[in-house]
């Protein structure tokens, strides 16, 4: 067993975490390296309270507690889960129905380390989370779908479910509720596309990773065939505190329709990168300069990616937007999956997309053309900007392919892929025309290319 | 800045006669067919023990070459055929030897916003092996560039094997690092 024993240089906390301002509610104990275990988390976090208290409740209650709560999906939709959950189909006299939750913990967006410390410092919270939510939809078999590079962590968390199953937590009949319930873990094996729902539940029974044509919706016809509702593990993990504290207790933090705190994940050039957990709405500017502590070169910040790699960018026009689903996306982006991204005066724009693109033409599955082929062309044309060889007519080519993929295809990676290239061609396009004329980047600074590799 | 086109993919066709290299194991040893099973059992369709059992194939026989592959068909009686498709879709399956210890780099944005570039230059040039190349000559090494490790916050990541992240890796703590595989504290690939 691969118990992690070294310290991680992550940053966990800022001055006032904890107070009622801002709630802790998900990164209970992170960054000790001990507070994993069972013991701890019933000892020092509540934890399997919000168990004991749901299995008491009629399911229909756990689901109305969470719709009450107003939680929205923290895995980059933002699909209210209490709704969700209800989509899932009950069982009639004559027949009953296998169910599944199938928790995603792919944790590919680039920008995005959330879920990774929710494994590492409490992967109880999770486990309890998915007690309360496979009880609320009363299905049996919880499987949790982990990216195959967190060897260490599906390692850890099978050894925490051990020790739920040792308390009676897991298994036959939980705390005489007459409730079952199993929950299997399934390792990834690298594809950043896998956590795509239907790419997901694909790869979950063996197959490729490619997204599926939908309808049939997961919560009809989703993993092995059955009625199966898909969660990031973030929601999940604030499952126990909203059945804690009662989803209208929960729904105040926040705003009315943006309720409760996330993870916000900062990286780039900051000061103080790494995890916060913040009630949602507050605004971008004032998370990067007073939380994170500003500009780590000295230079200005020009851009943020809001919500992963897929958000379309922010200028400074939109640094004051707050940092809530609904906010995020009338500003022309999404708050996606948490990582905001922070750039400064001195990144190379062409260069950034050109990486973020060469991203999405490594990742498309290749299921659809607009994707498969539009992102291979746009990366071949960014590569020739970036190399000095582009022309101002490829500014215009590229700008009307994005129209000709978003939209048009399978799943939303063809999407995500036009977020980052329409905005940053839109917003920075004097850099791009600089590039074009001048054959070299318009600031530099930071050399985002390696000149080995690229795969 | 040499390069007008993308160069090739890792992941490129293989030319008219070229093969897949070979792996001197065969066969699964008797305990990992008896993990296949175990985990088959699992699921209600043992088709979903296709990545597991590659995963195991791929600790058993070094990488995934094509007769882990066809063990794997074999111990779940599912097709070749699909068993092909799905190490071919997935780049943590080594479809070519790695060396004891294979080092990854992220190169995506955080990282690279954060130097991530730079370190890879500096993982190639150390380790005396260019990403996709298979082994050193002395077999310690092999080196991948590959995409977000959920290490943004901290970045350069690199990652050895699949156990350990290094976060804010610079030239020094490279060093450490591979000092710290050659006196062997980091599990060797495979192991
Ligand atoms: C290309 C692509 C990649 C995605 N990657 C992830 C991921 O890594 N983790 C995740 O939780 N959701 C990811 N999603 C979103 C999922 O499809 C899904 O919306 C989410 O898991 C639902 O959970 P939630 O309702 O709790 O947010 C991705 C979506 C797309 C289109
Ligand atoms: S949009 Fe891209 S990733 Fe999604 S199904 Fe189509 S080809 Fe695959
Ligand atoms: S960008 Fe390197 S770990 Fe996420």
């Amino acid at each position: 067993m691969a118990i992690r024993t070294k310290h991680d240089p992550q940053s966990y906390t800022f001055a006032g975490f904890g107070s009622e301002k801002y709630p802790n509610l998900m990164l209970r104990g992170a960054g000790d390296l001990n507070n994993w275990t069972l013991d701890v988390y019933e000892q020092k976090h509540e934890g399997y309270v919000a168990m004991k208290q749901a299995l008491k409740m009629e399911p229909v209650a756990v689901t109305e507690e969470v719709k009450t709560s107003g939680i929205r999906g923290r895995g980059g939709a933002g699909f209210p889960a209490g709704l969700k959950w209800s989509f899932m189909p009950k069982d009639t006299p004559e027949r009953k129905i296998t169910r599944y939750l199938v928790i995603n913990g792919d944790e590919g967006e680039p920008g995005t380390f959330k879920d990774r410390a929710i494994l590492e410092y409490n992967p109880h919270q999770l486990i309890e989370g998915c007690i309360i939510a496979s009880y609320a939809m009363q299905a049996n078999t919880c499987y949790v779908y982990i990216r195959g590079e967190f060897l260490w962590l599906i390692e850890k968390l099978e050894l925490a479910i051990e020790q739920a199953r040792a308390k009676g937590y897991l298994g036959k009949n939980i705390l005489g509720s007459g409730f079952d319930l199993d929950i299997i873990v399934h390792r990834g094996a690298g594809a950043y596309i896998c956590g795509e729902e239907t790419a997901l539940l694909n790869s979950l029974e063996g197959r490729r990773g490619e997204p599926r044509v939908k309808p049939p919706f997961p919560a009809a016809k989703g993993a092995f065939g059955q009625p199966t509702t898909i969660n990031n593990v973030e929601t999940i993990a604030a499952v126990p505190p909203i059945i804690r504290m009662g989803g209208a207790e929960y729904a105040k933090l926040g705003t009315t329709k943006n309720s409760g705190t996330r993870i916000f994940c900062i990286s780039g050039h900051v000061k103080r990168p790494g995890l916060y957990e913040l009630p949602l709405g507050l605004p971008l500017d004032f998370i990067l300069n007073e939380l994170a502590g500003g500009s780590s070169t000295g230079k200005k910040i020009k851009a943020v990616i809001p919500g992963g790699a897929s958000a379309p960018v922010f200028s400074e026009a939109e640094f004051s937007t707050p940092m809530d689903f609904d906010s995020v996306r009338n500003a022309g982006s999404m708050a996606g999956s948490g990582g905001v991204i922070v750039l400064d005066e001195d990144t190379c724009m062409v260069q950034a997309c050109l990486r973020l693109i060469r991203f999405y033409a490594h990742e498309s599955c290749g299921q659809c053309t607009p994707c498969r082929e539009g992102c291979n062309w746009m990366e071949m044309i960014l590569h020739r900007i970036e190399h000095g060889e582009g022309t101002l007519e490829d500014l215009d080519v590229l700008a009307s392919l994005t129209p000709r993929i978003a939209g048009r295809t399978l799943c939303a990676l063809g999407d995500a892929a036009c977020g980052p290239m329409e905005s940053m061609l839109k917003k920075f396009r004097h850099e791009f025309e600089h590039h074009v004329t001048h054959k070299t980047c318009y600031v530099k600074g930071h050399e985002l290319l390696a000149k080995v590799g690229a795969h | 800045m040499n390069h007008p086109m993308p160069p090739e993919t890792s992941e490129a066709p293989l030319a008219p006669g070229q093969r897949l290299p070979r792996s001197e194991r065969k066969e699964f040893s008797a305990e990992a067919l008896q993990e296949i099973a175990a985990i088959a059992a699992k699921y209600p369709d043992k088709l979903a023990a296709t990545l597991p059992a590659l995963h195991i194939a791929q600790r058993e026989f070094g990488f995934t070459s094509l007769d882990a592959m066809k063990a794997v068909a074999k111990a779940l009686s599912i097709p070749e055929g699909h068993v092909f498709g799905v190490a071919s879709f997935y780049t943590m399956y080594q479809k070519q030897p790695v060396g004891k210890y294979h080092l990854q780099v992220c190169t995506n944005i955080s990282c690279a916003l954060s130097g991530g570039a730079q370190l890879l230059e500096k993982v190639c040039q150390r380790a005396g092996v260019q990403p996709g190349e298979g082994p050193s000559k002395d077999g310690l090494w092999s080196v991948e560039e590959v995409e977000c490790l959920a290490a943004c916050g901290s970045g350069p990541c690199l990652q050895v094997n699949h156990d350990i992240y290094d976060e804010y890796v610079d030239e020094r703590k490279l060093d450490e690092i591979m000092q710290a595989c050659k006196r062997g504290e980091y599990r060797e690939w495979a192991k």
